[in-house]
């Protein structure tokens, strides 16, 4: 064993409340290591690039998107080039899909099966997206877990509910809100968050953010 | 590729053993070619150690929440869209 | 038609949608690096790691939280590929 096996960061000390897995894992890392079979920078970059993702990344394209006719074109056609203009990296996926929610469409992801999500421009999905109610019902009954979320749609809009069941990763583009002629792209990008991305919710009213 | 869009499709009923990932709520259901995507490896082997090779033309089908489940309770006009394999698709009425 | 535990698109149920969040622990991070590290050394791709999550039996698969579901299948994975030997992950965590 090599002194640089010491230099990744130390995992912190057993603690009482983590489950049996979090030692497991920890240990599985160890004896991998020891074994040749990885190295610890494998599994250090691994996680600089998971802890480096940020929905504000998507909240950047749809913003750029918003603000420019052109840039929301090449989005539609390629969403991985797009977001690569933007110096985003979109992530292992090999294709990114874009779908734009209209006055009389609003889009819904869901991965049914498991948890696909496109991590490169929205982090780690959070808990309840990849929870079997989210799961179930995102499918069946997505009007009643948009309600859940508080969301309500006008009568004559059709929901497009996607399931992510290959490698084809989604995201939503939200309409972009009332009132938002003057602001800036800075400003745009802050009202869009991860759950319009997903398309469970609106992004947030222009009067919501500062003042 | 074998469908194009537009073309009306039905997810085959069949049990498959081992990983897939045509969802068992589509399996008998006739949808729509929304989109025809590139062609991929195919899970159903790479789970197993394969390469996955041929690839397989991958579909976005669009169905009718209607067509899809009985009680739905939403709006007419609601659609499920879901990615779907070529081997796993019938030509349909 | 028949359906796997992992295939819950539609599946019956009365559950809220549980909103709460929780940042990331150390653990979990670790566990999805470490499926990177190995596709990155061609010893387990993601089909791979879906597989062996779905031949987790019912109950455990639905009592267990999402990233001890992943852990589940790359120790199965390891077995499989012959880089662990049974019990010997065990044996060192008594250690």
């Amino acid at each position: 064993m090599s002194d640089h096996d010491h230099d990744h960061d130390h995992p912190p000390i057993a603690d009482g409340d983590e489950p049996p897995a979090a030692a497991r894992v920890r240990a599985l890392e160890a004896l991998l290591v020891e074994k040749g079979v990885i190295s610890h920078e494998d599994v250090r970059e691994g996680i600089d690039w998971l802890v480096s993702r940020t929905p504000a990344d998507g909240a950047r394209v749809v913003a750029r998107a918003w603000v420019d006719p052109d840039y929301r074109e090449r989005l539609l056609a390629d969403g991985r080039e797009a977001a690569r203009e933007l110096g985003v990296d979109p992530g292992p996926a090999p294709v990114l899909v874009a779908v734009e929610n209209t006055e009389r469409v609003h889009h819904m992801v869901v991965c049914t099966l498991c948890s696909c999500y496109p991590r490169g421009l929205l982090g780690p999905p959070p808990d309840w997206y990849k929870s079997l109610p989210y799961r179930s019902r995102a499918v069946s009954d997505p009007r009643g877990v948009l309600a859940e979320f508080g969301t309500t749609l006008d009568d004559d809009v059709e929901l497009r509910v996607l399931d992510s069941t290959a490698d084809i990763r989604y995201l939503v583009i939200p309409r972009r809100p009332e009132g938002t002629q003057d602001l800036t792209e800075d400003e745009l990008a802050a009202l869009v968050t991860r759950d319009a991305m997903i398309g469970v919710v609106a992004p947030a009213a222009p009067a919501a953010v500062g003042a | 590729m074998s469908y194009r869009p537009g073309q009306r499709v039905r997810v085959e009923a069949r049990e498959h053993q081992g990983h897939h990932r045509t969802p068992a709520y589509l399996k008998g259901k006739t949808g729509t070619v929304e989109r025809v995507h590139a062609a991929f490896r195919n899970p159903e082997t790479r789970a197993y150690g394969s390469d996955g090779l041929p690839e397989q033309p991958l579909y976005l089908v669009a169905f009718a929440q209607r067509d899809v489940w009985p009680d739905y309770g939403g709006h007419a006009d609601d659609r499920l869209f879901v990615d779907v394999f070529e081997h796993w698709l019938q030509e349909a009425q | 038609m028949q359906r796997s535990v992992h295939d819950r698109g539609g599946w019956p149920t009365d559950a809220a949608i549980d909103r709460s969040e929780h940042e990331l622990a150390d653990w979990e991070l670790r566990t999805d690096a470490l499926l990177g590290a190995l596709a990155r050394h061609d010893l387990m791709n993601v089909d791979q790691l879906r597989r062996g999550i779905e031949s987790m039996p019912p109950d455990d698969y639905e009592r267990a939280s999402y990233y001890e579901r992943w852990l589940f299948s790359i120790e199965a994975r390891l077995a499989e590929a012959g880089v662990l030997a049974p019990g010997e992950l065990d044996a060192r965590l008594a250690r």
